[in-house]
């Protein structure tokens, strides 16, 4: 990117007055955007290379994954995406669905009220509720995770999809309560005002006025607690074995299996992650605000 | 920023002290839920993780549970594989926040050009924070750093690197490396919001004033993304210190304890040692720990990103 004074005084140099000189600078800057284009897509290939990899290992035959020159070339194939679906993976996807869908609902359920009191009819002390929700979210899990389990021992719901609902509702919940108070924010006062001064009670302001406005807030929390969910491991891999063990659980499996098999363990890891690719890929607007807590727009 | 919430005024016929108590838990009722939902779920475990920090406790031999005091404490302070875990936790998560943040800023700046492809390119380099942190983990054990049939030995291979066995010679590092993979995505959306954010006439005027796009970036919109900056580290840093999977993941700790964490070494002695008193006096210690430095930091940088809400 050439500098702007040198813009400046190749521009005075020019010759002809007037427009060639205002060509010349938005030559530069077109050139300039290409080098920036090929160093972006240069980049942003070198990033994403290693799920590209995976990918393609997944079409492989195992023999074709384990060469010692990688094997770029081939005749694309099925048969490891049989071998995984064929492999008992559907019950894991099954409780990872079921987890991430039902703590989603709840998650949406209790935390919209909630941000509403911290929001459009703040309560008192709304700061120090605030921070006591980011604060859990700074507390290691894992020194929870003891008395959890064997709370979870004594109660007889180890092995149990509600145990990992509930701690998923719990992880989310911060999350979703500042996502939502900042969009609770954005709605204008005067909507308030206007619906105020009809008369309206609370309730029928809340679905007809407020509701429409935070409808976008609400898709957008609900797929960053669903990406959170989805991809959580720890709670699963302590608190689950054979009934309620989600996806992650089945990749560990690959793992400590006898022998590893890349291609077939790379169609697995495809399968697990495809879902919350696809929902980070649509969400990725909204991905920002939901990562940092609302704290930007 | 973010908009001035509504200053509620209390309604004229509140003005008994009933009433206005009333009204108050009109206003909270809202909020209760939630609030009683988190603090049983996850409050009440660390009380109870204190309670069991101070009994000997086994969970394979039932009844062994008995009080012992301050003693688990003692030795948490004397165990030197608690001292160097502990060491490896700040490394990776201080080595893995700045690095990714550096590379994230570079990365923010290059999208923050108009180029064609740049929403692909913004898509492409997003997808490695969306994937499974566990699959993450597992992709880079395996075809990537794979001794004999490894991606990265491949590449490296013409310039003299053969069968290099990345993760047994430098299991941190490996871990570390798969973590910033994960993680520079992160910041780089951070402080591409912050790029965008930039009020863009006095970025031209200062241009047009002759000053030199480095002299720029210094001096306008570096101090500008320092908040974005903050925010990125004080975010990954709390996600970062409590990593697990990738460490379980990919070295289970090992060789001994060379590239275990504190999450992981707690989970080690709490699930596969059994020593639910110790591993609990260890998670207090964190806890500890985590709160004196997380409370400054984080207030801190909500307060600058939410100023205007001061007076709700």
């Amino acid at each position: 990117m050439a500098s702007a004074d040198q813009i400046v005084t190749e521009a005075q140099t020019a010759t002809a007055p007037g427009r060639p000189e205002i060509r010349q600078v938005r030559g530069r800057r077109r050139r300039g955007n290409v080098a920036w284009g090929i160093i972006g897509w240069v980049v942003g290939i070198l990033f994403f290379f290693p799920v590209l990899w995976m990918v393609l290992t997944a079409f492989k035959t195992e023999a074709q994954a384990y060469t010692n020159t990688p094997t770029v070339i081939f005749k694309p194939t099925l048969s490891q995406f049989s071998t995984v679906f064929s492999s008992g993976i559907w019950p894991y996807l099954a409780n990872s669905a079921f987890a991430t869908i039902v703590s989603t609902i709840l998650v949406l359920v209790l935390a919209t009220p909630c941000a509403f009191a911290l929001s459009l009819r703040p309560v008192r002390k709304t700061r120090d509720v605030l921070f006591f929700f980011i604060s859990t979210k700074m507390l290691p899990i894992v020194a929870a995770i003891i008395p959890i389990y064997i709370a979870a021992r004594n109660l007889h719901m180890l092995d149990n999809i509600f145990t990992l609902v509930i701690l998923y509702t719990a992880m989310n919940l911060p999350i979703a309560v500042w996502m939502m108070r900042s969009f609770f924010l954005e709605v204008p006062g005067e909507l308030l005002e206007a619906a105020q001064m009809d008369g309206a009670p609370l309730r029928k302001t809340m679905i007809e006025v407020i509701l429409p406005v935070v409808a976008p807030g609400l898709a957008a929390t609900a797929l960053i607690c669903s990406i959170f969910a989805w991809n959580e491991f720890f709670f699963a891999v302590n608190l689950t074995a054979t009934e309620a063990a989600t996806v992650p659980v089945f990749l560990v499996g690959f793992i400590s299996s006898e022998g590893l098999y890349f291609a077939q363990l790379c169609a697995a890891a495809v399968v697990a992650t495809l879902p919350v690719v696809l929902a980070g890929w649509i969400a990725q607007r909204q991905l920002v605000r939901g990562l940092s807590f609302g704290a930007i727009k | 920023m973010t908009a001035i919430a509504p200053v509620a005024t209390s309604p004229p016929h509140a003005r008994t002290r009933a009433d206005r108590r009333k009204q108050g838990w009109v206003r909270r009722a809202p909020l209760l839920p939630a609030l009683i939902f988190t603090i049983i779920v996850t409050q009440l475990p660390f009380v109870f993780t204190l309670w069991y920090s101070l009994q000997s406790w086994s969970l394979v031999r039932p009844g062994s549970q008995h009080f012992v005091g301050l003693s688990n404490y003692a030795d948490v302070f004397t165990d030197s594989q608690f001292r160097q875990t502990a060491i490896n936790s700040v490394v990776m998560t201080v080595g893995v926040v700045l690095i990714a943040m550096v590379i994230g800023v570079a990365l923010a700046l290059v999208l923050d050009r108009k180029f064609p492809g740049r929403g692909v390119v913004r898509t492409l380099l997003i997808t490695p924070f969306l994937i499974m942190p566990v699959a993450a983990a597992l992709l880079w054990k395996t075809v990537m750093f794979d001794p004999t049939f490894g991606i990265v030995n491949f590449v490296l291979r013409p310039f003299g690197i053969g069968h290099f066995d990345w993760i047994g010679s430098f299991p941190l590092g490996s871990v570390m490396i798969e973590m910033i993979w994960q993680w520079t995505p992160f910041m780089m959306l951070l402080v591409l919001a912050g790029l965008q954010s930039q009020p863009k006439d006095i970025l031209e005027a200062a241009s047009t004033d002759g000053a030199r796009p480095l002299q720029i970036f210094r001096e306008l919109t570096l101090p500008h993304l320092r908040r974005y900056i903050e925010l990125g580290v004080v975010l990954g840093a709390i996600y970062i210190v409590n990593e697990f999977d990738a460490v379980y993941m990919m070295t289970q700790g090992g060789p001994g304890i060379s590239s275990a964490n504190l999450p992981f070494y707690i989970y080690q002695r709490a699930f596969l040692g059994f020593q639910v008193g110790q591993a609990a006096a260890m998670g207090v210690v964190v806890v500890v720990a985590t709160i004196i430095i997380a409370t400054f930091a984080l207030r801190l940088i909500f307060t600058s990103f939410s100023g205007t809400e001061q007076a709700a």
